[in-house]
């Protein structure tokens, strides 16, 4: 009896299948009850680009980016696998091109021919590259891993687990601040296949433009027996990369989708080293000149970007940032906006920022109190966050227990004495005084009595704030009863992160 | 080619219409106008927007009927909590006068923050699992515990220990989400229609499980302000009336009995608390038929008066119960 083995097709599908349900298994587990010791961060911790990234703008690979190291010795070797077997965006864009088949042959041939097209992403990368190197880490808007995972964050899962009922992902359905521009960006990648079959790794992805730089002298690849090929294009039915396997064989594009081996009928195409009579292969086809322009045109883009106000000029009142998070320059250069921060917020109040923080800061994690507020005990942001933009704390230290002394702050909050119930409407509250979380309590209050409209003598506790006690968390904000703009609100005044950021004299606050 | 194509193919022109074809198509067409005239005629209103009629619920009386065989409430000093809890439900006449076989049991513990059990911010989580065993053992069908909690609320029943004590005391854990409260005619007079928990509609008998706080504006948070936790909706507003809001919750939630958890006592800032130092032990453990005497009971551990707490005489006013519980049947006793 002859065993067959399973073609290096079926192994990739299956790995495909592997990498997409543990990205959707980490995701969905990302939260206070299910997280347990797992590592939701795995995906983005495997992302060269973002350690790359990172590693320009602030000269570290932090903790778990280290992983990333294995993604970019495997590419050395192996090619440029990561795109079709492992990237949960590769696999979802191959699954929607499915979708679009039925097409003659000889149409799905043209489709899946290499286009000069393809170049563009290698200038994607260049241009995030360029920038990096001069402090700016812009990667995470178009890095295939933090797309991905802000577009299921911040609109996909949430959509699909309100519609879905009884999915169970959250238990209050959490919204999200933009998030259709976010499900916008991530619905035109996927229907971007229409056009062309995985038009996004092909032509936009920088991600997949680093691994095709990397695989451009890989050991093993596609082989084409020219002695055995006839020259009939079928390698070409369902070629992911569009990397030519019927000619000059491109490294740098391919995949190693496998597709080609089995639609040769024959067997002509074999993955390893090349053997006599192999085809010759192809460089990384890119414009010298045009790649240089691209190189040094994006070198004005930071300073550019740095002319604007930004938040890290200013101090910005209303961009609260979540606990641990680094000063406003260091969280700029680490922050990949891939919202994992927002994922495991268990109250909603962490948002993807749109111009609150100026344009550097799009889709930067922020805090709208009046969707939630920083649950005084959790610390799953940092824990979340695979760059350390927002560095990972113990409860201990971020409400200063000892041996800490100090908690950390996010900002402070004010009393509006023209909306404040007890002090512009004669009528008892004080809410934010009992849900104030601190002990002692940062809001107290005077008791007063005094002579109301009706001339009856009334007697109201009137709050105040206690600043140095104050940690910006903004339950007072979500809970106040006052609609609208709420009559005690925090303002980034005051946050432990920033030492410009300050009102008081004394050591903090 | 095409040039070709174009030469052979002939002009299309419409087919000419019989006298049957008309009267067919002539039908059909009167038949869907009359059909859309209809819709429209039926769907006509005034309403700019039409809404579904919300049904209005009110809250049945979960008290069992006096019996002046047994004290009203029973003081239990002691160590340990299940013992406390046992000798205190007995000293009123058992569980078995309260919990019938079959009933559904409803324990409404306070789970109102994201503390842990020393800080005694929540009711203690071993007060929940003896509660909720003794109701299994008194045979009832099943034993919910829920609240409505001001912090995450998964948080807040994971780290009070309450979630899993209850799980492991075979009662089941309702955290309700936004689609969980039915609107509900509190009758008071400032609380009217709120939404209310659904499980306070489904269930036979309510334990009330609170525990003894300070609190700013109330003064205390005791047993009668620990019916906040049937709401939902922007509750926070009842702070503007806070002792009226807290009879008048009091007057539509009757539960069947009350324990109350003296075994922590939050002295300090209240209700949240944080810290050790707010805490100080009491052990001590009481059941009590009459929240407002019980709630009357307990200002001592908060160094209160009656008169500084408007809502005590405002509820017996209400006929809700005795401020003077000196003036009741009162059992005391000490286990070890």
């Amino acid at each position: 009896m002859k065993i067959t083995l399973p073609g290096l097709r079926s192994i990739r599908r299956l790995y495909a299948l592997f990498f997409l349900t543990l990205f959707f298994f980490l995701l969905i587990i990302a939260d206070f009850r299910r997280m347990q010791g797992f590592n939701v961060r795995l995906f983005l911790e495997l992302d060269p680009l973002v350690a790359i990234g990172g590693l320009l703008t602030s000269q570290t690979l932090y903790k778990g980016m280290i992983f990333s190291v294995i993604i970019v010795v495997l590419t050395l070797f192996f090619g440029r696998f990561f795109c079709s077997w492992m990237c949960p965006l590769g696999i979802m864009n191959q699954i929607v091109g499915l979708g679009a088949g039925g097409l003659r042959p000889a149409q799905r041939y043209e489709r899946n021919a290499y286009r000069k097209l393809f170049r563009f992403k290698y200038h994607v990368l260049v241009v995030f590259l360029v920038v990096a190197a001069w402090g700016g880490l812009q990667v995470g808007l178009l890095d295939p891993i933090a797309l991905v995972f802000r577009s299921m964050v911040v609109s996909v899962l949430p959509a699909v687990d309100g519609v879905v009922l009884g999915l169970g992902i959250y238990p209050n359905g959490p919204v999200f601040y933009g998030g259709l521009v976010v499900a916008v960006v991530f619905l035109a990648v996927l229907l971007a296949n229409r056009y062309l079959p995985r038009f996004w790794c092909r032509v936009v992805c920088p991600l997949g433009a680093l691994l095709g730089v990397l695989s451009r002298w890989s050991v093993f690849g596609i082989q084409r027996d020219v002695g055995k090929c006839t020259g009939c294009n079928k390698c070409l039915l369902s070629c992911q990369g569009g990397c030519d396997p019927n000619g000059a064989w491109r490294p740098s594009e391919c995949h190693l989708c496998m597709n080609c081996l089995e639609h040769c009928p024959e067997g002509a195409l074999h993955y390893g080293l090349p053997k006599k009579g192999s085809s010759v292969h192809q460089p990384l086809d890119f414009h010298r000149r045009r790649l240089l322009e691209t190189a040094v045109g994006s070198v004005v883009v930071f300073p550019l970007m740095r002319q604007s106000v930004s938040a890290t000029t200013i101090d910005f009142p209303m961009l609260i940032r979540p606990p641990g998070s680094l000063t406003e320059e260091d969280f700029a250069k680490r922050c990949i906006k891939c919202a994992a921060c927002m994922r495991v917020c268990p109250t909603n109040v962490l948002q993807p920022a749109l111009l609150e923080g100026g344009f550097e800061g799009l889709w930067t994690p922020m805090l709208i109190n009046r969707m939630g507020y920083c649950e005084h005990h959790c610390v799953l942001c940092g824990l979340a966050c695979p760059t350390g933009a927002i560095r990972r704390l113990s409860v201990d230290e971020k409400i200063g227990r000892p041996p800490f002394v100090e908690p950390i702050r996010l900002g402070t909050a004010f009393f509006d004495r023209g909306r404040c119930l007890p002090w512009a409407m004669d009528v008892p509250c004080i809410v934010c005084e009992e849900v104030c979380p601190t002990s002692p309590k940062a809001i107290w209050y005077r008791p007063i009595t005094i002579t109301n409209r009706d001339g009856q003598s009334v007697t109201l506790k009137q709050p105040f704030v206690k600043p140095d006690l104050c940690i910006g968390c903004g339950i007072c904000e979500n809970k106040c009863p006052v609609g609208g703009e709420a009559a005690i609100r925090v303002s980034s005044v005051g946050e432990s992160r920033s030492s410009t950021n300050r009102m008081l004299l004394t050591t903090h606050g | 080619m095409t040039a070709e194509r174009k030469k052979t193919r002939p002009i299309k022109v419409q087919p000419e219409m019989g006298r049957r074809q008309f009267m067919v198509r002539v039908g059909t067409l009167a038949g869907v106008s009359t059909v859309i005239a209809g819709g429209g005629l039926w769907l006509h209103g005034d309403e700019p927007v039409r809404h579904r009629a919300v049904e209005v619920l009110t809250l049945k009386d979960f008290r069992v009927s006096a019996n002046g065989l047994y004290p009203v409430m029973a003081v239990v000093h002691g160590e340990n909590v299940e013992t406390m809890v046992r000798e205190a439900v007995q000293k009123l006449g058992g569980l078995a006068r309260f919990i019938h076989k079959g009933d559904r049991v409803l324990l409404k513990p306070n789970v109102g923050w994201d503390r842990q059990p020393q800080q005694a911010a929540n009711t203690g989580p071993e007060l929940v699992a003896a509660m909720a065993r003794l109701c299994q053992e008194a045979g009832a069908a099943a034993v919910w515990v829920t609240d409505v909690s001001l912090n995450d609320p998964g948080r807040c029943f994971a780290r009070s220990g309450i979630e899993a004590a209850a799980l492991q005391a075979n009662a089941q854990v309702m955290i309700p989400g936004k689609e969980d409260f039915l609107a509900t005619d509190m009758g008071g007079t400032v609380l009217r229609v709120w939404p209310v928990n659904r499980l306070f509609h489904a269930v036979d008998k309510v334990i009330n499980l609170p525990i003894v706080k300070h609190h700013s504006l109330s003064g205390c948070t005791l047993s009668m302000k620990n019916w906040y936790g049937v709401l939902g909706g922007r509750r926070n507003q009842l702070h503007q009336d806070i002792h009226t809001s807290i009879v008048d919750l009091a007057a539509a939630v009757r539960p069947t009995l009350t324990v109350m958890d003296a075994v922590r006592v939050l002295k300090h800032n209240g209700p949240t608390g944080g810290s050790l130092d707010d805490v100080q032990r009491e052990n001590t453990v009481i059941a009590s038929l009459d929240e407002v005497a019980l709630d009357s009971y307990c200002l001592s551990y908060l160094a209160l008066r009656p008169e500084q707490i408007p809502f005590l005489a405002m509820a017996e006013k209400r006929g809700l119960g005795q401020v003077r519980w000196q003036n009741l049947n009162i059992s005391e006793t000490q286990v070890s």
